[in-house]
């Protein structure tokens, strides 16, 4: 799904002292079929702006398109459930909002509301299973049995279930341990990758952006301030810096490296190993050069 | 108890009673005097059962427990509860004031302290965790980290001997992660306090002058963050990450590179990289 | 959230409203209301009005902002003057619309059942607009101490509205939270029958009550571990006291209720 925004601002509370201005004339494009992270400090505006993406908030000037969807604060949205079909959104902490009998009620109960028929749920269900790695055991199972990790799965399923053209994923690893965390997100860039779809990832890491984004975006005090793809944008230390936030581990390790033995290693998605390599060449050179 | 520890865990066995195995088996462990431990484990591990019991929110069905000395029971916890100051991961559901002030009275009215020393002591704490000015704020107008902050301003208050965070930043970003840090190693260099973080993100492990790791309701190992890194085929094993300096150096190691010591900074693996390289 | 209804939300300020006492605040908002249903002559209403409209401005909040505020109310207010129109009977024929004759006395009659049910409003929101709910919860503990002899649970009751209070926005936020989560799951909460919109309220209900249920259980714990344990050997930090100025305001209050008493007829 195409996705444009061209001046979008979002005010809360508008006309009362309490109002606030959470988004500010953000403008971009995300085109079809890419993964692309939304990164920034606590309340620089990423849920804010991700509500708009499924018509859950309008902007309050501006003009948003999501594939043929037009969204403007003054028209109504045509064919909203048409729309929150084709966009699925894993909100932080998605298994608040579990709340059927069963773990399979549950995964249905989207599906069921946007009308696909009964044989196209059943036959979808097992492979959904699959890439969330839930056994079926657990269908019958009370979602609120579960363990905080399957329950964020039950939840997470019930999105995939609708194979959305648009996945939008909130903060979708916090609270989980390292390896559910690793486990969480592989499955996401799977999913991405076996289907063409777009996906959008709001994250605090910057480790998963490197990993898995081929296009950040960085939020600041609701503006957008820079972006593009993950090794463009996370070359600028200092412009990062400067918004509160870090580079990732490695990019940091490299041009401390850079400027304590004077060589560079270009930063291109080199796994550890690789990059451990080219380091010992250069010093072991230095070790012969003495 | 004769020896000066802070905490003593001797052979904790604990199950819930809606719980079908036991959260904690046979664990032992001690934390000494002024000392910041980590504790790290998997999701379910047994971890935050640690920390209730260390306040006497839970008694355990085996084993006994001393903090400064005191045994854990019935008698004692408010006594207990004096000396361990506790900070949880979900920073709305512990903030019991409608003001900030008012959170960290709450505590102070629990353990009957006087008005002028109230004062004093909201004072202090508040200087502590950098949130003066802020008296007067309602919990929804500050950010998750600012309310973390005033959890432990709170603590403060009370003046405990022994700190625990358990996940107290896992619902914060990167910013209010460190900031939590920080102010507790600030704490720590201004008055003599025991530390215990339950925790899953690494760079916080390094602060710890040493780590517990537990794995499926047992105690797995114990030792300095440096021994505890060195396990990393291990700890991948039962679910656990290694920092990126870890990672990187055994690359390093299996390329050849000799390291003198297990570098868990990016200073330290620098340097070492650096003597390698102007070795004749 | 809602946007628009103010009664019951606290606008920070500093003017003379906002500083006073809690407790003195709660018994003029008392004693006004009982004085307005004392009123009987248009000079009565006049005094009652114009020390309304005179504390409106004290409070420096914008009138704007009030009268908006006010809005669902104006509604009622409205509705209360037409139905007077059409079922009170007395005076003379001033005019009629339609087949509806309209009295004199029922239009004095609803412009003063209006004008009560306006100024009682007015007060009540000036109140909850200036003071801050724990001062209110505070004023109430305060206030009610005297019932402590009689086994009435004063610290325990006041504990529990200030522990609601602060827990009043977490909810509304977690509400809203969950109601887009479900409406982003096809649940439409606007549209169908009234069936269909019972059945919408369970996925929000249940996770409402989830959530609420564990926050209790997770703060239950927090206050346990901070060393609660009931309002026994308890010291208090907010104490109350009266300032110079407010025992002014009050005289001057007072001395609007006589003006008040010797304009009634
Ligand atoms: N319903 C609301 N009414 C008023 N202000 C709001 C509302 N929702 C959010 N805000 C404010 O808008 C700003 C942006 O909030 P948002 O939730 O979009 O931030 P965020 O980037 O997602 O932060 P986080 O990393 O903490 O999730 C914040 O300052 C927040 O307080
Ligand atoms: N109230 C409870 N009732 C029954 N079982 C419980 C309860 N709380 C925890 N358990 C179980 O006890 C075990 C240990 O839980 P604990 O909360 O100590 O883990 P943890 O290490 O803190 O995990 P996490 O990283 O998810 O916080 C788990 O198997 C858990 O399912
Ligand atoms: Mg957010
Ligand atoms: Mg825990």
């Amino acid at each position: 799904m195409d996705i444009l925004f061209e001046n979008v601002s979002h005010i809360y509370q508008k006309n009362t002292p309490f109002e606030f201005k959470a988004l500010e004339e953000v403008s971009f494009h995300i085109p079809a079929g890419s993964f692309a992270a939304i990164i920034g400090h606590t309340g620089s505006g990423k849920s804010t702006l991700i509500q708009h993406f499924n018509g859950l908030l309008k902007p309050t000037s501006g003009h948003i398109r999501m594939g043929d969807f037009n969204i403007t604060a003054e028209k109504k949205v045509k064919d909203i459930m048409d729309l929150r079909k084709r966009v699925g959104v894993v909100f932080q902490y998605p298994e608040h909002q579990l709340f059927e009998e069963t773990v399979e009620k549950d995964i249905q109960f989207g599906p069921k509301n946007f009308g696909l028929s009964q044989d196209k749920i059943d036959s979808r269900l097992p492979e959904v299973l699959k890439s969330v790695n839930l056994p079926e055991g657990l269908l019958s199972r009370s979602p609120f049995d579960l363990s905080g990790g399957q329950m964020r799965r039950v939840a997470i399923a019930g999105v995939l279930m609708m194979s959305p053209d648009l996945l939008v994923l909130d903060e979708p690893t916090a609270g989980l341990d390292p390896r559910g965390q690793k486990e969480m997100m592989d499955m996401f860039s799977r999913v991405h990758k076996e289907t063409q779809r777009t996906t959008i990832l709001v994250t605090h890491s910057m480790e998963d952006a490197l990993k898995y984004a081929d296009y950040v975006f960085i939020m600041n005090h609701g503006k957008l301030v820079m972006e593009g793809t993950p090794l463009e944008v996370f070359q600028k230390e200092e412009a990062l810096n400067q918004v509160g936030l870090a580079v990732p581990e490695v990019i940091k390790f490299l041009h401390a490296f850079e400027s304590r033995f004077g060589q560079s290693i270009p930063f291109k998605g080199q796994s550890i190993q690789e990059l451990a390599k080219e380091m010992t060449e250069i010093v072991r050179r230095g070790v012969k050069d003495e | 108890m004769s020896q000066p520890n802070d905490i003593s865990f001797q052979n904790i066995s604990f199950q819930y009673p809606q719980g079908d195995e036991w959260a904690l088996k046979d664990v032992s462990f001690h934390i000494e005097e002024n000392e910041w431990v980590a504790i790290i484990g998997h999701n379910g591990s047994g971890k935050s059962t640690i920390a209730k019991l260390m306040n006497g929110l839970l008694t355990p069905q085996s084993g006994r427990i001393h903090i400064k000395g005191l045994e854990v029971n019935e008698e004692n916890i408010w006594e207990v509860r004096k000396k361990v100051g506790m900070v949880f991961q979900n920073p709305d559901n512990q903030f019991v004031g409608t003001t900030v002030i008012d959170d960290i009275a709450f505590g102070l009215e629990n353990h009957g302290v006087q008005r002028d020393e109230m004062l004093k002591r909201m004072k202090y704490s508040l200087e502590a965790v950098k949130m003066e000015g802020y008296e007067n704020h309602e919990p929804h107008n500050l950010s998750g980290g600012q309310k973390q902050r005033v959890a432990i301003a709170s603590v403060l208050a009370i003046e405990p001997d022994i700190i625990i965070l358990d996940e107290a930043t896992a619902m914060l970003d990167p910013i209010g992660r460190n900031s939590i840090m920080e102010t507790v190693d600030h704490v720590r260099s201004e008055r003599d306090v025991s530390v215990v973080t339950i925790t899953h993100d690494l760079n916080e492990v390094l602060f710890a002058d040493r780590v517990i790791v537990m794995n499926d309701g047992e105690v797995w190992k114990e030792g300095t963050p440096r021994e505890i890194f060195n396990l990393h085929k291990e700890l991948g094993e039962i679910g656990l990450d290694t920092p990126f300096v870890t990672q990187l150096s055994n690359s390093l190691k299996s390329e050849g590179i000799v390291l003198n010591q297990e570098p868990l900074t990016h200073k330290e693996l620098m340097d070492e990289l650096w003597t390698f390289y102007s070795r004749t | 959230m809602s946007n628009s209804v103010i009664i019951g939300q606290y606008v920070p300020g500093q003017s003379l409203v906002h500083r006073l006492d809690p407790r003195l605040k709660m018994i003029m908002v008392f004693l006004f209301i009982i004085f307005i249903f004392l009123a009987n002559s248009w000079m009565s209403y006049l005094v009652l009005t114009l020390f309304a409209l005179l504390s409106v401005v004290t409070t420096r909040i914008a009138p704007s902002f009030v009268i908006k505020g006010l809005k669902p109310v104006w509604f009622l207010i409205i509705f209360t003057f037409i139905l007077h129109l059409i079922v009170t009977k007395e005076g003379d024929i001033l005019f009629s619309i339609w087949n509806f004759d309209v009295y004199s006395g029922a239009l004095w009659k609803g412009l003063e059942i209006s004008l009560r049910f306006f100024l009682l409003i007015l007060m009540t929101t000036l109140l909850t607009l200036t003071t801050t709910p724990i001062s209110i919860t505070d004023a109430i503990e305060s206030l009610f101490q005297p019932l402590k002899r009689i086994r009435f649970p004063v610290h325990e009751l006041a504990l529990m509205m200030s522990i609601s209070l602060r827990f009043i926005p977490t909810l509304m936020q977690e509400t809203d939270k969950i109601s887009k989560a479900q409406a982003s799951r096809g649940v439409d909460f606007r549209t169908g029958t009234i069936k269909e919109r019972l059945k919408a309220v369970v996925p929000l209900l249940v996770p409402l009550f989830v959530s609420a249920f564990k926050r209790a259980e997770e703060l239950a714990m927090a206050m346990e571990a901070r060393g609660y344990k009931g309002g026994e050997g308890r010291t208090k930090f907010r104490e109350l006291k009266l300032k110079p100025m407010d025992v002014w305001i009050f005289i001057l209050f007072i001395i609007v209720l006589i003006t008040f008493w010797i304009l009634r007829t």
